[in-house]
C-alpha cells in the first residue's frame, strides 16, 4: 500500500531530528557520495561531470572526492557510453552512465533495449546488468525540441527496464541508491525543472523501495495521478480545486517501472475518478498505461469516464508561448478536472 | 615465436572442434530439425582460434552472428552450445538466447550477438571494468567487416584508445557483409589502417593463417595486458558456406572465388606445414580428429533429446529480482 507524504511533507516525527532541507540536485550528490563510498565497484561516466560537477551541478564534488578514476568525463559518444556501461556492468561494475538530457539517450537505444534489458533474461540469468542510466527530462526554459523532452515512457515498454520518475529530494536521494544497489538496468530519470527545488531530506541513512507510491494528497472525489514534475502542478492544482470544494487525491507512484498498481486501484475504488497528469504524450504512454490498467481491472469502480492529461501531441516547441500552451499547466488541470467532476 | 608441438596440436584440435560443430550444427539444420536461424564460422576457424589461444579463462569476449567459434574457443562445451542452437534446457542459456545470443560468464563470454557492431563497446566496457578493478584482465571483441561501418565501431574504438583501456579489437573481414562486398561500402577498405585515426596500432594478418594470427594476436593481448591500450586487428579471411544456412553464397560470389579461398583452408595449411616441417606426425591429428568427432557426435545427441524450456517459465529472468 501507498505511503501518505505530501509535497511540503515530512513532518519532523516522519523524517527524524536530524532532518534538514536540500535540494533535488544535491539529493542526488549525496546518494552518489555515499554509495561510491560504501562500494567501489561504483563509478560515473558522462560528459561534463568530472571537475566541472556537471550541467547540473549533479555530480558537483564528486571529482575532488573521487578523482578521474571513478568521475570520468567522456567524449560524446552516447552508443559507446551506453555499450560501456552495459559492458562494465556485465564484467561485475556498477557503473552510473549520465546522458545529462534524456533526448540524448535516442543515440543509444540498440545498446539499452538490445543489450541491457535484454541479457539478463537470455542469459538465462547468468548475466547481471546492474547499470543504473541518469538523464533529466521535461521541458525548462524554452529549451527547445532537442533538449526538452519527457520520453520516459518508452521505457515503460521494455521488459527487463526499471524506470524510477522522482518528484521530491527525499524520493531521488532513497531511490536513487536503491537504484544503484540493485542488480537490474534502471532508467534514472529527474525533472530539469525540479532541481533546485527543496524538501526536507534526513540526515540518516535511508533507501526507498521501488514500486512504493505515496498519497501526496488524499481526498475524496477524484484520483489524481501524478509524476515528477506533474506531482508538483497536481498538487497545486488540488489546492486551487479544494477551494471550489472538489477534494482530490494526489497519487504519485515514483517508479513506473515497478508500478504500484493497487494504490491507484484501491484509491479509484474510493473516489470512482480518474486523472493523470503527464508531460508525457498521451499516446502510447504512461496515462495510457494507467487508463488501459483501471479498464481492465476496475471498470465497475468509474463514475465517469478517464481523464488524461498530457502534453500535446507535437514536437516540444521553443516560443515560450508554445512550449507553454503544449505542456500540461497548473490551470489546465484545474480547468479539466472541474469539467470532468460534471459527470 | 616459440612454436611448440603442444601449441601446434591444440591450435589444431581448437579448429577442428569448431569446424566439425558448424558441420554437425549444418547437417542437423538441414535436416529441419533446428528452430530459428544460423551463420557458421566454417573458413574462419583460425581467427577465434589463434587470438582466443593467448586468452584466460577470465579474460572477456564479445562476438556476433557469426559466433559459435569463439564460444567454442573461450571454453563453452560443445554439448552446451549445440543445445543452445537447439534451444533446449541444456544449452549454456537454457534454451533463451539461441544460436546468435551465447553466453557464459563462466569463461567470460559476454555474448555472441545479433546486432552489428554491439559487441564493440561491450567489451571496451568490461575492459574498463577490468582497468577499474585492476584484475589484469584483457577483453577481445570480434566483429566483421560489417561492422566497420557502424557507429558502435567508431565510438568504441575511440573511447577504448582515449583511456587505454586493455581489448583487442579484430575484424574478420570475410569480404563480405551478408551479401554485400566490403569494398563497396567504404573507400578505405584496408581496416587496420583506421587504427592510425584512433591512435593505436593496427595490424591486418592473414586469417587463413593461424600461426601468424596467433603470432600478431599476441602482441595486442600483451600490449593491453600490461596497460598500454588497444589494437585494432584486421584477419583477412572467408567464409567457406554462405551467410547463413539457406544461403549458397555462389550469386553474389563466383565459384571461383570461393574455391580459391578453400585451397588457403588454415586447418590443411597448419597440418601440411607441421607435417612438412616434422613438428607433428599424421597420427595425431588423426587422433585429434577422432576425438574431436567423438566429442561432437556426444553433444548432438544430447542437444537432440534435450527438451525445450517448459512454457510456462517464459517469464522467468525477465528481472534479476
Amino acid at each position: 500500500m501507498a505511503e501518505t507524504a505530501p509535497v511540503e511533507q515530512a513532518t519532523p516525527s516522519q523524517v527524524g531530528a536530524n532532518e534538514r532541507t536540500i535540494s533535488y540536485v544535491e539529493a542526488g550528490v549525496e546518494a552518489l557520495r555515499e554509495e561510491m563510498r560504501r562500494d567501489p565497484s561504483v563509478f560515473y561516466i558522462g560528459t561534463g561531470i568530472g571537475p566541472r560537477g556537471g550541467n547540473w551541478q549533479q555530480t558537483r564534488g564528486l571529482w575532488a572526492e573521487f578523482g578521474e578514476e571513478r568521475l570520468r568525463d567522456t567524449p560524446i559518444s552516447e552508443l559507446a557510453m551506453m555499450g560501456m556501461g552495459v559492458g562494465a556492468a556485465m564484467a561485475s561494475s556498477r557503473p552510473i552512465v549520465d546522458f545529462v538530457f534524456l533526448d540524448f539517450v535516442l543515440e543509444t537505444m540498440a545498446q539499452l533495449i538490445q543489450q541491457a534489458s535484454t541479457a539478463h533474461y537470455i542469459s538465462n540469468g547468468k548475466i547481471k546488468v546492474p547499470l543504473v542510466v541518469r538523464a533529466a527530462m521535461g521541458g525548462i526554459r524554452s529549451a527547445g525540441p532537442h533538449h526538452s523532452h519527457s520520453f520516459y515512457s518508452f521505457f515503460m515498454h521494455i521488459p527487463g527496464l526499471k524506470v524510477v520518475v522522482p518528484a521530491l529530494p527525499y524520493d531521488v536521494k532513497g531511490l536513487l541508491k536503491t537504484a544503484i544497489r540493485g542488480a537490474n538496468p534502471v532508467m534514472f530519470l529527474e525533472h530539469k525543472g525540479l532541481y533546485s527545488s527543496k524538501g526536507p531530506v534526513p540526515r540518516e541513512e535511508y533507501t526507498i523501495p521501488f514500486g512504493k507510491s505515496v498519497v501526496r494528497r488524499e481526498g475524496k472525489d477524484v484520483t489524481l495521478v501524478a509524476v515528477s514534475q506533474m506531482v508538483l502542478r497536481a498538487m497545486d492544482a488540488a489546492e486551487v480545486m479544494a477551494q471550489g470544494g472538489i477534494s482530490v487525491e494526489v497519487i504519485d507512484p515514483r517508479t513506473v517501472v515497478p508500478l504500484d498498481r493497487e494504490a491507484i486501484l484501491g484509491s479509484v475504488a474510493k473516489t470512482g475518478r480518474l486523472v493523470i497528469a503527464d508531460e508525457a504524450y498521451a499516446n502510447c504512454g504512461f496515462s495510457a498505461e494507467i487508463a488501459a490498467m483501471v479498464a481492465e481491472e476496475a471498470l465497475e469502480d468509474l463514475d465517469a469516464p478517464v481523464r488524461r492529461i498530457c502534453a500535446l501531441p507535437a514536437p516540444h516547441a521553443f516560443s515560450p508561448s508554445l512550449d507553454g500552451y503544449l505542456r500540461p499547466s497548473t490551470e489546465r488541470i484545474v480547468r479539466e478536472v472541474t469539467e470532468m467532476m460534471k459527470h | 615465436m616459440n612454436i611448440s608441438k603442444d601449441l601446434i596440436l591444440a591450435l589444431y584440435r581448437t579448429m577442428v572442434e569448431i569446424r566439425e560443430f558448424e558441420l554437425k550444427g549444418y547437417e542437423i539444420y538441414r535436416s529441419g530439425r533446428m528452430p530459428g536461424f544460423i551463420h557458421l564460422y566454417v573458413g574462419e576457424e583460425a581467427v577465434a582460434t589463434g587470438v582466443i589461444a593467448h586468452l584466460r579463462q577470465d579474460d572477456y569476449v564479445t562476438s556476433t552472428h557469426r559466433g559459435h567459434g569463439h564460444a567454442l574457443a573461450k571454453g563453452v562445451s560443445p554439448r552446451a552450445a549445440l543445445a543452445e542452437l537447439m534451444g533446449t534446457v541444456e544449452g549454456c542459456c537454457g534454451g533463451r538466447g539461441g544460436s546468435m545470443h551465447l553466453y557464459e560468464p563462466a569463461v567470460g563470454l559476454l555474448g555472441t550477438n545479433g546486432v552489428v557492431a554491439s559487441g564493440i563497446p561491450i567489451a571496451a566496457g568490461a575492459a574498463l571494468s577490468a582497468k577499474l578493478r585492476r584484475s589484469g584482465q584483457v577483453a577481445v571483441s570480434f566483429f566483421g567487416d560489417g561492422a566497420v561501418n557502424a557507429g558502435g565501431f567508431h565510438e568504441g574504438i575511440n573511447m577504448a584508445a582515449t583511456w587505454d583501456l586493455p581489448v583487442v579489437f579484430v575484424c574478420e573481414n570475410n569480404l563480405y557483409g551478408t551479401e554485400m562486398p566490403f569494398k563497396q561500402t567504404t573507400k578505405n577498405t584496408n581496416v587496420a589502417s583506421r587504427a592510425q585515426s584512433y591512435g593505436i596500432p593496427g595490424v591486418q594478418v592473414d586469417g587463413e593463417d593461424v600461426l601468424a594470427v596467433y603470432e600478431k594476436a599476441g602482441e595486442a593481448v600483451e600490449r593491453a595486458r600490461q596497460g598500454k591500450g588497444p589494437t585494432l586487428m584486421e584477419c583477412l579471411t572467408y567464409r567457406f558456406l554462405g551467410h547463413h544456412v539457406g544461403d549458397p553464397g555462389t550469386t553474389y560470389r563466383s565459384k571461383d572465388e570461393v574455391e580459391e579461398w578453400k585451397k588457403r583452408d588454415a586447418i590443411q595449411r597448419l597440418r601440411e606445414q607441421a607435417l612438412t616441417s616434422k613438428w607433428a606426425h599424421e597420427k595425431e591429428f588423426e587422433t585429434i580428429e577422432g576425438e574431436v568427432r567423438r566429442v561432437i557426435d556426444e553433444a548432438a545427441a544430447v542437444a537432440l533429446k534435450s527438451p525445450e524450456p517448459l512454457a510456462e517459465t517464459a517469464l522467468d529472468h525477465v528481472f534479476c529480482d
